[in-house]
Formats: structure tokens, C-alpha cells, sequence
């Protein structure tokens, strides 16, 4: 910074914008929000270690008495504690990430930046995958552990994580538009943290929704996290999916298709 | 490459019932540092938004070299550099991880984004804190990196909105270096301050704005000439001096000057002979001074005369 030094900025016609340059963009802050959850790995561990309790709890307080055995509640449970995770891992992280980014100013960089306006979202939600994918090992990795048996070949597990880390995804955008709107952080956590109950538990994780009281089976039937979980058991247990496939499938393409849009309008307005 | 550095003209822009702009020109070409001052609330962000294509304008038109901000905001993102009244900077990242991440956002090949921001990072003094997160960076420092943040690029157009608040006498100075040898690479510079010292040191010109209207606009000189000019201010070493010592600055200035409760005399002049000739008069006298300074008139000063109303007032709030 002296006089002598060469130029610091000398203007030169800027590069003609690239191909693709949306997704490269995408990739360079999926990139960082990596890099971000390698030094502060709190969130993740809360979305893989939240599941795992709930497993353990439920297997053992309850296993006995619903099921007959723990071995065959573990069976009904597992697939669903899977769902919770991969929900979990996205839910935590990007709606907080975008939410900060905002109040740190960190946004009005990107805005004047050469980018598309896509791309901060979405480079967030992509790094999510890579959040559920650990999740999802991690889960698979105890369940085995403590007794769980894929009865649905390969297909049927990989089918299973498939659909659970689809369904985080679409589901994220909701925290995602949450987390542009809500001005405080921890106004995210909280509303992540109260959704939680009605939207992972009231539903067939824990038991058929034949067999739950009158009101909490009238939201479980209509929450689209029981369809996700009555899939993936189906996948894993290799029983027939029935249309519960075909029902998760059009939730991830409702609940994506109203909320991404929703999510990047709400970004793109802010200021 | 457009001749224009940017040009405003009538810009209006509305916070519900507060008007921020009301209908701004301003222009400046290319390598042109124009410093644009005003009290809080004055409007200068809100302006440098709108040029920067955060914000748009709800009336009248802007350009960035030569193309519109509104129409076309994203040729204006390839060639523009935005460092705001606020870091904007990744806080868990490290000051590298941050500086990389732009120039990749930019397009530069990772090793020379690598490349650029080990250059930056060097210029600004930053380069032991370049490992550690920014989380840990002292307010300088982070004011520091937001604006090598705002340098990858090569922008053509640069700006900065208060860009010394939070910096040390050492690093201000090495910034003012800094956008004077910007605009002497052709970069135009907006910079926003509250110091009319600031604009002295690197405007070629410098617009005046409140309550969202320019108000005065030209060179330092021609600004300074329509507030007057300097002000002496003194402390003698004993205060016994202090009538002494007045009676020297009321012969040189040609009227009495004030006193405060610390034995500071202050009074205005209209040039700097003033003060070599109290300088020599109080030396033949033997009075010895613990302060003695030529400033420019403040700020407040400016906006006294300019206005006529204190600085200290709210936005204009339009009529419901
Ligand atoms: N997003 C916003 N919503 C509502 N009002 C706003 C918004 N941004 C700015 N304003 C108002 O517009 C006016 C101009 O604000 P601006 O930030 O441009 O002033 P400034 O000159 O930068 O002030 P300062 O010196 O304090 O930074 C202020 O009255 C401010 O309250
Ligand atoms: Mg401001």
C-alpha cells in the first residue's frame, strides 16, 4: 500500500460472462458453506445426533411394548428415524446460514456481485446434500449396529436414501424462504425448532397411523413426511411401496416447485 | 471502455414515508474521485445502493460506465466494486477463504484467484491474519479486508461508503494512497464521508447532500471558499499567557478570539499567512504553546453555512 507499488487495479474489459456460469457459482458457495461446517460442525452433528437419540429411546423404552421386540420395532422405526435425518441436516443449517448472511451484509456482497441471484440459495442447498449423505451413513452405520436388517436388497436401501434425501431437499426450501423472511436468527432456530414436533413426529415414525388417537391421526395422515417414511419402510423392509413412492414424489415436486421460487423472489427483494 | 465514470440524474427513492433521495444528479468521469459528504441520514448509502444496483431507484435514471444500473444491473455487476458502510465479509471463513471465494466468483482460475488474493491481502497488511477467521480480525482489519474484497476484480468503477471508518491514522492514510493510485489507473472512485478532511485529501470534486438534494457541489477549493476559511486554534503552555497570547491572535485575525474553559483560543482566518505570523509573533514574545493548529473547517461547519441548520437533524419526513 505505497506509492511505488504496481497497480493495484488497473480496468480491463471485463471476461464475456461464461456457460453455466450459475452452476459453477452454485458449486464455488456450495463450496464454502462446506468449508464453513468443517470449522463449526454443530449443526451437523445436531441433525445425525437428534436421530440417533430418538432411535435409541424409542427402540429401547418402547420397543418391547409396541412391538413385541425391540429387533422388530427397530425394523418399523429405522426407516423413519432416517427420514427424520436427512430432514434434519438441511432444516438445521440453511435457513440460519442464509438468515446471517443477510444480517451480516454478507448478501449485498453477492448482490453486487456478477452472479446470478440463484446461486447463494442454491450453493447452500447443494452443500446440504453433502450434509445428507453423512447423515444418512451415519444413521445407516447405527442402525446396522444395533440390529437393523435391509430386507430390500440394495436397490431398496439406496431407493430409500434416495427418497429421504429428496424429500430434505425440497423440504429445505421452506426453511430456506423462512430464513430470507424472518429478520432474526434465532427466529429460525426457533421456528425450525418448533416445527420439528408437529412435522417429524406426528407421523408414523413412531407408530402406524392406524393406531394413533383420532386428531393426531387426522394431521399424520395429511403431514407428507408420513408418506416419505411409510416409502423408505417399505423400500428397506421390502414390502410392497404401494403409492406411497408416487405420493412422496409429487410432495418433493410441490413443496420444491412453490418454495424455490418463493425462496429466490423473497432474496432477490430484500434490501 | 466508456468515458463516464457513472452519472446519476434525478434520482428519487422512497422508504415508505421517508424520503432518502429527492432527486439527485451527480456525475463523474472516468478515474474521477468524487467524494460525496453529508450528515446521517443524508441519503449517501441509499445513493450508493442504487448505483451499485442493490436498490432501485423509484424515479429517474442512473448509469454505470455508460450502461444503466436498473436495465442493465448485470453488466454493471461485471464492472463495479462495492465496499459497504457495513463489512460485508464472511465471518467463519478466513481472510483468504474469503478473498479466494470472490475471485472464483468471478470467474479467475483457482490458482490465480489464489494468486490475487495473496497480492491483496499483502498490500493491506493482512497477510499473518490471512489464516485465521475473520471472526477473530480486529474492526480495522476487517474494514481492511472488506475492501480488498471489493478489489479482486478489477472494477472500473469503485464504491466505497465510508470506507475510513474503524482505520488507525497509519492505515487511513495508506487507504487514501490507495484510491489515489485507483484513480490514477483510471478507476472512478464514489466515496461517501463524513469528513471534509477526507474529501480534501482525494476528491477531484465533491457533492454535499441532505435530506436526500445536493446542496452544494465543485472542487474542495471552491466548497472550502464558500465556508470560509481556516480556524486557529491555541493553547498556551501556562495559562498565565492566555491574554497575551489572544491579544496576538486578535491583532493578526482582526477580531477577538474565543475562549474556552481549557485557556483554547479559537478563532477564524482566511489563510494559512495567519498562521505563520502568529507562529513567529508568539515565538518573539516567548510564549510557548502545548497546542497551535491550522484546521479546516468541520464538517458541521460546512453544513452551518451551507444550510444554515445545524447537522444534527432528522430525515425529511414527507407530509401523510
Ligand atoms: N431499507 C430502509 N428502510 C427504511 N428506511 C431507510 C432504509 N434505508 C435507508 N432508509 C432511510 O433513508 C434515509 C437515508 O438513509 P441513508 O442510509 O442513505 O443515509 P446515509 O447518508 O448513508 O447516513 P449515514 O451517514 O448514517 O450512513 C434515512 O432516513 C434512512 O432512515
Ligand atoms: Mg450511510
Amino acid at each position: 500500500m505505497t506509492t511505488t507499488t504496481p497497480a493495484l487495479s488497473t480496468a480491463v474489459a471485463p471476461p464475456p460472462a461464461r456457460p453455466m456460469a450459475w452452476l459453477r457459482h452454485s458449486l464455488v458457495l456450495a463450496g464454502r458453506s462446506l468449508a464453513k461446517t468443517t470449522r463449526n460442525p454443530g449443526p451437523v452433528i445436531n441433525g445425525v445426533v437428534t436421530p440417533a437419540l430418538f432411535m435409541v429411546l424409542f427402540v429401547y423404552l418402547f420397543g418391547g411394548s409396541v412391538a413385541g421386540s425391540t429387533a422388530t420395532y427397530l425394523q418399523y422405526l429405522f426407516p423413519g428415524i432416517l427420514v427424520m435425518g436427512a430432514g434434519l441436516a438441511g432444516m438445521v443449517s440453511t435457513g440460519s446460514a442464509i438468515n446471517l448472511d443477510l444480517k451480516n451484509g454478507v448478501t449485498d456482497r453477492f448482490r453486487s456481485l456478477p452472479i446470478s441471484r440463484l446461486a447463494p440459495l442454491l450453493g447452500s442447498v447443494l452443500a446440504d446434500i453433502v450434509r445428507y449423505l453423512l447423515a444418512v451413513a451415519v444413521l445407516f452405520a447405527l442402525g446396522a449396529l444395533l440390529g437393523f436388517r435391509v430386507h430390500g436388497g440394495l436397490a431398496g436401501a439406496l431407493a430409500a436414501a434416495g427418497l429421504a434425501i429428496l424429500f430434505g431437499f425440497c423440504l429445505s426450501w421452506v426453511t430456506v424462504f423462512v430464513g430470507v423472511l424472518v429478520r432474526s436468527a434465532e427466529t429460525v432456530l426457533a421456528i425450525s425448532f418448533i416445527s420439528f414436533l408437529p412435522v417429524q413426529l406426528g407421523t408414523s415414525l413412531a407408530a402406524p397411523v392406524e393406531t394413533l388417537p383420532g386428531w393426531l391421526r387426522s394431521w399424520a395422515e395429511i403431514n407428507p413426511v408420513t408418506h416419505v417414511m411409510d416409502a423408505c419402510r417399505a423400500l428397506l423392509n421390502g414390502a410392497p411401496v404401494g403409492d406411497t413412492v408416487t405420493t412422496t414424489l409429487v410432495w418433493c415436486a410441490a413443496l420444491f416447485l412453490v418454495f424455490c421460487p418463493l425462496a429466490v423472489r423473497a432474496y432477490s427483494r430484500q434490501q | 471502455m466508456s468515458e463516464q465514470g457513472f452519472e446519476a440524474a434525478g434520482l428519487t427513492k422512497r422508504f415508505g414515508k421517508v424520503t432518502a433521495l429527492d432527486g439527485v444528479s451527480l456525475a463523474a468521469p472516468r478515474g474521477q474521485v468524487l467524494g460525496l459528504l453529508g450528515p446521517n441520514g443524508a441519503g449517501k448509502t441509499t445513493m450508493i445502493r442504487i448505483l451499485a444496483t442493490l436498490l432501485r431507484p423509484d424515479g429517474g435514471r442512473a448509469s454505470v460506465a455508460g450502461l444503466d444500473v436498473v436495465r442493465h444491473a448485470g453488466e454493471v455487476r461485471r464492472r463495479i466494486a462495492l465496499s459497504g458502510q457495513h463489512t460485508s465479509v464472511d465471518e467463519e471463513l478466513t481472510g483468504a477463504a474469503n478473498l479466494v471465494m470472490i475471485g472464483r466468483l468471478l470467474d479467475l482460475p483457482r490458482a490465480q484467484a489464489v494468486r490475487r488474493a495473496t497480492e491483496l491481502l499483502a498490500r493491506f497488511g493482512l497477510d499473518e491474519a490471512a489464516k485465521r477467521p475473520v471472526a477473530g480480525y480486529s474492526g480495522g482489519m476487517r474494514r481492511r479486508l472488506d475492501l480488498a474484497a471489493s478489489l479482486v476484480g478489477h472494477p472500473e468503477v469503485v464504491f466505497l461508503d465510508e470506507p475510513s471508518v474503524g482505520l488507525d491514522p497509519g492505515k487511513r492514510d495508506e487507504l487514501w494512497q490507495m484510491i489515489r493510485g485507483l484513480s490514477a489507473d483510471g478507476v472512478t472512485v464514489l466515496l461517501t464521508t463524513q469528513y471534509l478532511e477526507e474529501a480534501d485529501a482525494l476528491a477531484d470534486a465533491v457533492a454535499v447532500i441532505d435530506h436526500g438534494r445536493v446542496i452544494a457541489s465543485g472542487t474542495p477549493a471552491e466548497l472550502k471558499s464558500q465556508v470560509g476559511g481556516h480556524t486557529i486554534a491555541l493553547r498556551p503552555d501556562d495559562p498565565v499567557d492566555t491574554d497575551a497570547a489572544a491579544l496576538i491572535l486578535a491583532d493578526v485575525a482582526g477580531r477577538a478570539p474565543e475562549r474556552s474553559s481549557r485557556h483554547e483560543l479559537v478563532v477564524p482566518v482566511s489563510g494559512d499567512e495567519a498562521f505563520f505570523e502568529i507562529a513567529a509573533r508568539l515565538r518573539e514574545h516567548h510564549i510557548g504553546v502545548s497546542e497551535l493548529s491550522l484546521r479546516l473547517p468541520s464538517l458541521d461547519e460546512v453544513f452551518l453555512s451551507l444550510t444554515g441548520t445545524p447537522t444534527d437533524h432528522e430525515p425529511t419526513k414527507a407530509a401523510s
